[in-house]
């Protein structure tokens, strides 16, 4: 399947969403805001639809939306601070009303493939972008890990010790509007916030410690899109759902084996 | 600059139109071990948030070490542990060792973790809280005693010289809270640390503390635990004058 320039592409692409969006996840999880990956995948969906609308490029317009709504969601989080999830469904409603008018406009036919991803041929401008900004994601959490765990853990303690929690936690959401934008293509929107969620899942099962949990959640997560994008090639099934069958795998043989060895059967 | 080490002048506070503190003045001075105490929703842990920075008063001035607490930048120097870490989530990845060294660590990333300075001084806060075998631990598999300790030792790691605990014995066993009590009285004696505790339980706390404030219908009572005081008077002008007061030993 290597000697195709469009399924090489797709893979390269794969592993880098199979690298940023559990990492995203991982602190998302943790923070109990995994539903978050969801509000914005739909809000996603409706920049998509624009861009397709207007002849531009849908997965620029679609970081746009994102970005915008993730700084929204902050914004209305504070707000609200004690129905804090009241902000993800405000927001979410707003995405999937406006997809669904945008979408009603007309000359929105890929918009399938925002869906459910797809393995079309990826340009090399595209995987240059996405090189690009996968760097700055997992450059970004590999330079501020220590903060993020403390806010992660231990948020009041963390903004006691010094650091700059508000600015922090705003940062992050651009960094997940970013994930869930890049992953679009490939994943499709409906399944973006599985593929931050389900490896996460894997890796509290088996992490030791706090880093070895974030390795975990990456290697489940690198591993569910190669056998996904494999599987849906050979047999032309939905990219999206193939690896998110494949990450939901992992998940249950983890705890298959995890309850064999606690019974001793 | 007042040599007191926290200072509450004259604050008030109020959650929307409930007064929850009315012109509150305390005063805690170096090696003091103050008691915070009273009956439910007393404002206890908001009076504990307002000393540390979390809120803002409406009226009055707060100062921590001489500095107003709006200035303040020297947060190496509080310890603080929260309510929230008694929910301590069960599966939450991390072990004893990283939960410790996460306030030394503020300014680093990924890489640069736990240098041999930092595990030296993570050794040695959990030698202090007499914890250092269980390093490797998961802080979810530990007991809750032992969980207490973790977090005094994450609160001790930068050397502060004064601690803030809001109720850290909820749901620790008898046995622990001993334990955790000698643990205090080890700290304020080889290291001089200046304890400020919220707790409902007014039996134990007030024989260990040398400074006692009851908070009730947002006024603050002070007693001096070091002068002789009237046990049976502070519950009745905390909880009523039906209340009761029995004394037994088992």
């Amino acid at each position: 399947m290597l000697t195709y320039e469009f399924m090489r592409r797709s893979l390269i692409m794969g592993v880098m969403i199979g690298i940023i969006a559990p990492s995203v996840g991982y602190f998302l999880v943790l923070r109990r805001q995994s539903v978050i990956g969801d509000t914005l995948s739909h809000v996603a969906l409706s920049g998509a639809a624009l861009g397709m609308l207007t002849n531009s490029y849908p997965v620029f317009t679609a970081i746009l939306f994102t970005v915008l709504a993730s700084l929204g969601i902050e914004g209305l989080r504070r707000k609200y601070r004690h129905y804090a999830e009241l902000s993800l469904s405000i927001i979410l409603s707003a995405g999937v009303g406006l997809a669904s008018i945008l979408i009603s406009l007309g000359n929105t036919q890929g918009v399938l493939s925002y869906l459910f991803g797809s393995l079309s041929l990826v340009s090399l401008e595209e995987i240059i972008l996405f090189v690009v900004l996968s760097v700055i994601i997992m450059g970004t959490i590999i330079f501020l890990f220590n903060k993020l765990f403390y806010i992660t853990f231990d948020e009041e303690s963390a903004y006691l010790s010094g650091i700059a929690t508000n600015r922090i936690n705003m940062f992050f959401s651009v960094l997940v509007a970013l994930s869930v934008a890049i992953s679009m293509r490939i994943v499709g929107v409906l399944l973006i916030s599985s593929l931050m969620v389900i490896p996460v899942a894997a890796s509290l099962l088996v992490a030791k410690s706090f880093k070895s949990g974030l390795i975990y959640s990456l290697i489940f997560g690198v591993v569910s899109v190669i056998v996904g994008l494999t599987l849906s090639y050979y047999l032309n099934l939905a990219t999206g759902g193939t690896i998110v069958l494949s990450a939901l795998t992992i998940l249950l043989i983890i705890i298959v084996f995890q309850s064999i060895r606690k019974t001793g059967v | 600059m007042d040599s007191y080490m926290v200072s509450v002048e004259n604050v008030s506070f109020s959650y929307g139109r409930n007064k929850v503190l009315d012109n509150v003045s305390l005063y805690i001075e170096e090696g003091d071990f103050a008691g915070i105490i009273g009956p439910n929703g007393s404002a206890k842990t908001t009076l504990m948030r307002l000393m540390v920075g979390l809120l803002k008063p409406d009226k009055g001035c707060i100062k921590i070490l001489g500095e107003n607490i709006e200035d303040f930048k020297d947060f190496h120097k509080i310890g603080y542990i929260s309510q929230n870490v008694r929910d301590f989530n069960q599966m939450f990845p991390a072990t004893v060792e990283e939960v410790v060294g996460a306030g030394l660590n503020t300014k680093r990333g990924f890489i640069s973790r736990n240098k041999r300075d930092d595990r030296r001084k993570i050794d040695e806060v959990l030698k202090k809280v007499e914890m250092i075998d269980y390093k490797k631990w998961k802080v979810g598999n530990l007991s809750g005693g032992q969980k207490q300790r973790v977090f005094i030792a994450r609160a001790l790691i930068n050397n502060p010289k004064i601690l803030f605990m809001d109720e850290p014995l909820v749901g620790v066993d008898f046995d622990s809270q001993n334990k955790f009590y000698s643990l205090l009285d080890k700290l304020k004696r080889d290291y001089n640390i200046t304890i400020v505790m919220v707790s409902h339980d007014i039996g134990i706390i007030s024989e260990k503390v040398n400074k006692l404030f009851c908070l009730s219908n947002g006024k603050v009572y002070n007693h001096d635990l070091t002068k002789d005081i009237d046990g049976a008077g502070i519950l009745k002008s905390l909880y009523g004058e039906n209340v009761k007061l029995l004394l037994h030993k088992h």
